[in-house]
């Protein structure tokens, strides 16, 4: 319990969020809205890992986030600069030009 | 400990170089600081005291430190392989940097003892390579290989870190340790969501070490990276993920060991099967590698789904890494030599026999330790896992093991008979420079050497 409301509640909601991010992710085509979806992802995470934090009374999943963030961070910086090489390229980022590599 | 740190400091004095002009010397240095750390490395696993680093975050133990000898190991050749990769380049030494960091990531691996340095160690070990598969900035196929490496990669981290969420949930602790020691003692009361997070946690690992059925991302990513990327990916990278695969569920997960193995022994048989059949279908080599790869990720894995009763054979698995990184240091180091002109197809192979012997010599033996024939290591890596297998539940997929091991033969000798029997228009010796040279002969032996004394190498790993 976290100020009354149950812990299945908290891991209700990060679990629809990661769906979301996740279902996104497989079906989604413009490759903004995907970076979007995997940080929804990372997010439901941060979530639960704060709601359990909260109920073990234990920081070390507050500073797990942290590191979380900062990961994401970068991975969005690095994501995003293919994304700017690609759009050079083809001029789109539509996920659909992406199929040159097969046998 | 000391060799992480060596890593460390050479990929930040490499960011450097550029700065304060010593560009030309940083590739010896690099090469001495690779040395140096696996000397280092070499002399904490023969005193054998393993250390814990950071409030137990880290601490390489003699199984985290074999490891780590592989991956420097294939580093240093790597590195005198990719010598004029780098030149060619103007960025020349980012890319050093960024390979170094990866390596930093693999080393983290072998040797985490806390959820976090799990984390961070794929992390680490995965930023820069989406970069560096990225790398040909102009080619939109590298552009395609480092995206899909970053979204599946990225989607399989989701799943990595939501899996470690439940399982603090459900134990209160990210430390490998005290979850083990919570299992054991909590066995009957866990709740049914750390059980879903052991599954995730399974799903993302079999995602990085690209076992079907989540290999989809594998051959695309290695067909489109630069050459010497796909052979850094296939080695290192792999190696340090079975480390880190090996500790998490061997270490962590044992006392739950009926929630995974089945998924697991599920996702051995599919990967032997769809790798194999997929890879005699490929034309295109560095594909057809990507796949063999994968099947070899398979057999890796069956290591694993062995040892979970016993730990009597994990060298197995570090005999493996060994041979299979030798292996494919000398298979794409011969293919980057061969596809240079930019025809990686199997017929850029044709008659390489008569045009550089030496070379398809190498290669030769380069497949044949892949395919597991005798008297290369490949063989008694097979051998090795095979004997882990019997006496385990599993012995169907021994069979299925050995009847997809047929099918490899045939695409592994697909190479050897172009080589040898096949003409080719030009006849124009291939030119490669010595470093290459000297880098295909030494692991083409070394393949042959350890398949000669295998026992001698499997007792030198024994725990």
């Amino acid at each position: 319990m976290i100020n009354g409301i149950s812990i299945n509640y908290y891991l209700l909601l990060s679990a629809v969020l990661f769906i979301i991010g996740a279902v996104g992710v497989m079906a989604r085509r413009n490759s903004i809205i995907i970076f979007m979806c995997i940080e929804l992802m990372l997010n439901a995470v941060n979530l639960l890992l704060v709601s359990f934090s909260t109920l073990h009374n234990d920081a070390s999943g507050q500073v797990f986030v942290f590191f979380i963030m900062a990961v994401a961070a970068a991975e969005v910086a690095v994501g995003l600069a293919i994304l700017s090489m690609i759009y050079r390229n083809v001029k789109t980022i539509d996920t659909d030009v992406l199929s040159n590599l097969k046998n | 400990m000391k060799g992480l740190l060596i890593i460390s400091g050479l990929g930040i004095l490499a960011m450097l170089a550029e700065i304060f002009k010593f560009k030309k010397l940083l590739f010896p240095m690099v090469l001495l600081g690779i040395v140096a750390a696996y000397a280092f490395n070499f002399m904490e696993w023969k005193t054998g005291m393993s250390i814990p680093y950071f409030d137990n975050m880290i601490g390489f133990d003699k199984l985290g430190l074999a490891f780590s000898g592989i991956i420097l190991a294939t580093a240093f050749f790597w590195f005198i392989l990719a010598n004029d990769y780098f030149e060619e380049d103007t960025n020349l030494v980012d890319h050093f940097a960024l390979v170094l960091f990866a390596l930093v990531g693999a080393l983290m691996l072998t040797s985490f003892k806390n959820m976090t340095t799990l984390f961070l160690g794929v992390e680490i070990m995965s930023i820069p390579l989406y970069v560096l598969a990225a790398s040909k900035k102009n080619d939109i196929k590298s552009n395609e290989a480092g995206f899909k490496y970053l979204i599946m990669g990225s989607f399989a981290s989701g799943f990595l870190l939501f899996g470690i969420a439940l399982i603090y949930g459900a134990t209160g602790s990210f430390d490998l340790m005290q979850i083990r020691a919570f299992i054991s003692e909590n066995a009957a009361t866990l709740p049914l969501f750390f059980y879903v997070g052991v599954v995730f946690m399974l799903i993302a690992m079999l995602f990085k070490v690209s076992a079907a059925p989540f290999h989809f991302w594998a051959p695309d990513v290695y067909q489109g990276s630069p050459t010497l990327i796909t052979a850094l990916m296939s080695t290192v990278v792999k190696t340090a993920a079975f480390a880190a695969f090996m500790r998490l569920f061997m270490v962590g997960f044992a006392e739950v060991s009926s929630t995974w193995t089945g998924i697991l022994a599920g996702a051995v048989a599919l990967s032997l099967v769809i790798a194999n059949f997929s890879a005699a279908m490929q034309s295109n080599v560095k594909r057809m590698l990507a796949y063999s790869s994968i099947s070899h990720a398979a057999f890796m894995l069956m290591v694993i789904l062995a040892n979970v009763r016993s730990n009597l054979s994990v060298n197995a698995l570090i005999y493996y890494s060994l041979a299979y990184s030798l292996g494919s240091i000398a298979a794409f180091g011969v293919l980057y030599n061969v596809t240079k002109k930019g025809n990686e197809n199997i017929d850029a192979f044709n008659g390489l026999a008569k045009r550089n012997p030496s070379l398809a010599l190498c290669m030769a033996v380069a497949m044949l330790s892949l395919a597991g024939i005798p008297i290369t290591s490949g063989f008694f890596a097979k051998y090795f896992v095979f004997t882990a297998m019997i006496g385990t539940q599993y012995k169907w997929l021994l069979i299925v093991a050995v009847l997809t091991s047929a099918v490899g033969v045939y695409y592994y000798l697909k190479v050897v008979i172009a080589m040898y029997f096949k003409k080719q228009e030009t006849e124009e010796p291939i030119q490669i420079e010595r470093s290459n040279i000297l880098v295909i002969v030494l692991t083409t032996a070394a393949t042959i050497a350890i398949g000669v004394v295998p026992g001698i190498v499997a007792e030198m790993f024994k725990f």
